[in-house]
């Protein structure tokens, strides 16, 4: 049977791999081509680049690191930020990247998951939705990094992105993101029951049984995670064989 | 002349593809190619696809392919990835419309509402790595029984004729992954995006060569 993902993400700025805390306070994790290689033969079943680059002008650093990792590592490659056109996601998926991860982009213009799904395919758009409870039970979407509210119920969202063409979702809780302190489980299966697609969880690792619950409590299809990776403190592998000895189906 | 062509009609990014096959065999000349004379021409043809099978139909005759895939199909080497596989049969069922119809049988969609033994949701796409219960092939030489491969993709193939089935995934119920004919080999997962067990399946083809 299909098995669950764990999916190391890389968070990249200036061709360097950097964490935050709840999106601030960046600590260097190293060099992007390195660690991808790193976590692929660790057995990971996916990766996520983010590019969190503030500077236009230091966009292009991006598509020499994706061609690299490309070249070398043979898994499925996501890469995300500042998506805003078409041509954005033509030019990734030409670098190398196998998926686009669209976010602030759209909720500003729904109609670019549409284009985009219909011209390389939904398999290749994933939509990012960064989520805060705002009541119990209820969460908004937020964008530009979390620091905007787009006045949208993230269930409905992730429900309309889908509709548009979206083939999975990445979901983050900005409440727990850098917390350590596991996913937000209670969003994590408000948004899996809501949908057909694929959802991966994120925000809030800080350890492996976090990860497991991430599918057996919180429904995920795929769980993603940076900083328990990048420090050393665990091993792709070793996440994967906690999650099997409770009876997930891993990939090992 | 082209050691292997991997044909380009405009719908999805074939970059893995060919990175995965310089990979395996950095010696070849490797091609992408939309030029039908150039797959005429090419040793072995490696067919992949991404998207909706509407459109890569509408594209590959948009580009005046279909005749050379057909001939590659029918004698030299000759490797379907993904859609690739699908347009290879005579009916698919996105968007009600005719395949190339090489093999006998029918594209379908998961069903809705698709639960595991568990009673748990399965998401479709189908998306991930799941593991092939395969028979004995050349293609499959060197690759464990079970191995996973990744897929990512809502419809699969029903062949009518069976002894064509070279593969099998299950979600939950099985279903074709691999079939192959003579010199044609298909498969539904990407071995381009399939770690170890992908890079040899595409090693193995690159070495095939079929009576």
């Amino acid at each position: 049977m299909l098995a669950k993902r764990i999916i190391p993400c890389m968070d990249v700025t200036a061709g360097r791999v950097v964490k935050g805390v709840s999106f601030v306070e960046l600590r260097d994790a190293g060099d992007p081509v390195e660690i991808a290689k790193r976590y692929d033969e660790q057995g990971a079943d996916e990766l996520t680049f983010l590019d969190i680059t503030a500077s236009s002008d230091d966009r292009s650093i991006i598509f020499h690191i994706i061609e690299k990792v490309a070249e070398q590592v043979f898994i499925p490659l996501t890469v995300g930020g500042g998506v805003r056109e078409v041509q954005d996601v033509r030019n990734l998926l030409n670098a190398g990247a196998d998926k686009v991860s669209i976010n602030t982009s759209a909720v500003v213009n729904p109609q670019l998951v549409a284009d985009a799904a219909a011209r390389y395919g939904s398999q290749c758009i994933v939509v990012a939705i960064d989520a805060k409870q705002v009541a119990p039970g209820k969460w908004q979407v937020f964008t530009h990094g979390g620091r905007k509210a787009a006045g949208l119920d993230a269930v409905a969202w992730a429900k309309k992105m889908q509709t548009l063409g979206a083939g999975e979702i990445l979901l983050t809780s900005m409440d727990q993101d850098g917390q350590k302190k596991g996913f937000d489980l209670a969003l994590t299966r408000a948004v899996t029951d809501a949908l057909e697609i694929p959802v991966i969880a994120s925000g809030g690792v800080g350890n492996l049984q976090h990860l497991a619950d991430g599918v057996t409590l919180g429904g995920a299809d795929a769980v993603l995670a940076a900083s328990i990776f990048h420090f050393g403190e665990y091993t792709v592998q070793q996440a994967k064989q906690h999650m099997a000895q409770q009876g997930i189906e891993v990939r090992l | 002349m082209v050691d292997i062509a991997i044909v380009d009609y405009g719908m999805g990014n074939l970059r893995s593809v060919y990175q995965a096959v310089r990979k395996v065999a950095p010696a070849a000349s490797v091609q992408v190619t939309d030029d039908a004379n150039v797959i005429a021409a090419a040793k072995r043809v490696i067919f992949p696809g991404q998207g909706a099978m509407p459109d890569c139909m509408r594209e590959l005759d948009g580009r005046g392919l279909r005749q050379a895939v057909l001939d590659a199909a029918r004698n030299k080497p000759f490797l379907g990835i993904c859609i690739g596989l699908q347009m290879l049969f005579e009916h698919s069922a996105e968007g009600d419309i005719p395949g190339l119809g090489v093999l006998r049988g029918e594209v379908v969609r998961f069903a809705h509402e698709l639960k595991d033994a568990q009673g748990n949701k399965l998401k479709v796409p189908h998306m991930g790595w799941n593991g092939v219960h395969h028979g004995a092939h050349p293609l499959w030489d060197g690759i464990a029984q079970d191995a996973r491969f990744y897929y990512v993709h809502s419809y699969y193939v029903q062949p009518g004729d069976t002894e064509i089935v070279q593969g099998t995934s299950d979600y939950p119920q099985p279903f074709v992954c691999a079939v192959s004919r003579g010199n044609l080999f298909a498969v539904q997962f990407h071995p381009e995006k399939s770690a170890a067990a992908g890079l040899k399946l595409l090693e193995n083809f690159v070495n095939w060569n079929p009576v």
